[in-house]
């Protein structure tokens, strides 16, 4: 049931959980504490909400950050990677095969605060090499969800 | 002038559903829990291949009995997923969509008169194509209480010496009812000792929600004598492509090919081409669909619980066949005023047989926010014809 479970609370994790039991087939209970053994096991890491900031009339900026650095000895890049995580405004920190090593995601108030953030704080660490910085244009899938379409019925409304 | 037209077609009644389509697409506002296709998208990379095949100009015929990679791979799917044996080259052939299939293998199997008994309530199809085929149908009507299952007994009770061919419509639409080893090998024995064929639409196979669907073509003294129907539509999501493939002994393929080659030359290229993508690489899309109808099948036969409307549980297809007699009119009385003054529409059982009177299709082929929506107002209707009944 496990499995099954975090697909569909991925996708919706406001589902109530007498319905997500029926849905299921097990019982309400079951639900519970799976969902609580999961929170412990930190498998379910938080329950958050998809949001198309575009729509509102609120400015954000997002961007994403390649970023070359030297490893440390003994570390890896585990040292560099929770500097930079600790910054509130950074959204995620991958590390990623292939020609650089951290990719990072941004999000701020305007272009400027992105810049400033790369110019002042993420380029100046002793370990990091160079950066390159791609702000997002238009998100038009995010999370699974297209964010761009409505989903439409086509269909005729009666068919054998 | 002369008439124009052909007696046996005019005796034919149009589709139930017909009518009720007619009323439905005039109310703009009405919901729907109608249709009898899938609600997904086909997926991406299916219609991608299908896209990349036009860009290639492979817009030509294909051979009368399809692609013969496409027919390689039904065979290879075929014994991957029920274990059933079938030579591509001779056994396979693919046809536009399962209604094709089933027209036409009742064609070559049907001298006049001979009888064709077709277990309903089922697909709208069965009747009218034994008519056309010079066959004299024969009803067996499926009880409720033996969740809509094929009983060997109530077979027996319907054959007669003109009898050739037994339709067997399961997973079944629209009862949602399945039938497994056990029940199919009691039919089988019958079948067998009257020496009958089987025309089996198995359109359906991949929509179970309890073991894997089992083809009575497994079982044992019965692949000589089964023509096995199914399809690309329900289990890929793909029913605007129009493919599907019949299975059987090359006589019967072989003659079943004559008329397809005459009346249709061969299914789309296009949709070949997509399909041999779907069966190569589309396992994983149709466990996550079966398992997104299996969630709202819960969900509605838990509704239909608490509501207090009797159903058994459904195993099959993505219908559910609640009873209504309780209220004291007809399956079309409470659709029709059902649409009227919740303005929901779903299809009275009495669109696939007499016997489904007192009975209502409902599709779960809808987004469980939709089904919700749709289920509630079911719940108020069903509400308020119980307090008129006071």
């Amino acid at each position: 049931m496990r499995e099954e479970l975090l697909r569909v609370i991925e996708k919706n994790s406001r589902i109530d959980l007498k319905e997500l039991a029926v849905i299921l087939g097990v019982e309400e209970i079951d639900v519970v504490n799976e969902m609580a053994a999961m929170e412990n096991e930190g498998i379910i890491c938080g329950y958050h909400t998809l949001i198309d900031w575009e729509k509102t009339s609120i400015e954000k900026v997002s961007a994403l950050i390649e970023v070359r650095v030297t490893p440390q000895r003994g570390q890896g890049f585990d040292n560099i990677a929770e500097r930079i995580y600790k910054y509130p405004e950074v959204h995620a920190v991958y590390l990623i095969s292939g020609g650089y090593d951290l990719l990072i995601t941004l999000e701020g108030k305007s272009l400027k605060e992105v810049s400033s953030f790369v110019s002042d704080k993420l380029a100046p660490l002793d370990s990091v090499l160079s950066t390159a910085t791609h702000f997002i244009l238009k998100k038009y899938k995010d999370h699974g969800t297209i964010l761009a379409r409505k989903y439409e019925d086509n269909r005729e409304k009666v068919s054998p | 002038m002369r008439n124009p037209l052909s007696d046996r077609i005019v005796g034919i009644k149009p589709s139930g559903i017909r009518k009720f389509f007619d009323i439905v697409s005039e109310m703009k506002d009405a919901i729907s829990l109608g249709v009898g296709e899938p609600d997904f998208d086909t997926p991406w990379h299916i219609r991608d291949e299908g896209i990349y095949s036009l860009e290639k100009g492979r817009t030509f015929y294909t051979s009368n009995a399809g692609l013969k990679e496409l027919k390689i791979e039904i065979s290879h799917y075929l014994e991957r997923r029920f274990h059933l044996s079938y030579d591509y080259n001779k056994e396979v052939m693919v046809t536009v969509g399962g209604s094709e299939a089933i027209d036409i293998a009742l064609r070559a199997m049907i001298n006049p008169g001979d009888e064709v008994i077709i277990p309903q309530p089922s697909y709208v199809s069965y009747e009218p194509c034994a008519i056309l085929a010079n066959a004299v149908p024969v009803i067996i009507d499926l009880k409720a209480e033996n969740e809509f299952r094929l009983t060997a007994q109530e077979l027996e009770d319907a054959i007669t010496d003109k009898t050739k061919v037994v339709v067997l419509p399961f997973p079944n639409n629209p009862t949602g009812a399945i039938m497994e080893r056990k029940d199919l090998e009691a039919v089988s024995e019958v079948i067998i000792r009257h020496d009958l064929f089987v025309l089996s639409d198995e359109i359906y196979a991949e929509l179970t929600y309890k073991d894997r669907h089992v083809s009575i073509a497994e079982i044992p003294g019965m692949w000589e004598r089964t023509v096995l129907i199914n399809g690309f539509s329900k289990a890929y999501a793909m029913t605007g492509w129009r493919l599907g493939y019949a299975c059987a002994p090359a006589v019967i393929i072989e003659q079943m090919l004559k008329i397809h080659q005459f009346a249709i030359m061969c299914a789309p290229t296009t949709s070949q081409y997509a399909a041999v993508e779907a069966l190569k690489n589309g396992d994983n899309d149709v466990a996550m669909m079966r398992e997104q109808y299996n969630q709202r099948r819960r969900y509605l036969v838990n509704a239909f619980r608490e509501m207090g409307l009797p159903c058994f549980e459904p195993y099959g297809a993505f219908y559910i066949f609640p009873c209504i007699k309780e209220f004291g009119m007809t399956s079309d009385e409470f659709a029709t005023r059902f649409l009227e003054e919740e303005k929901v529409a779903v299809v009275p059982g009495t669109a696939f047989g007499d016997c489904g009177e007192g009975f209502l299709r409902i599709s779960y082929a809808y987004s469980l926010e939709n089904l919700k929506v749709a289920i509630g107002r079911l719940a108020d209707f069903v509400e308020k014809l119980r307090a008129e009944q006071k």
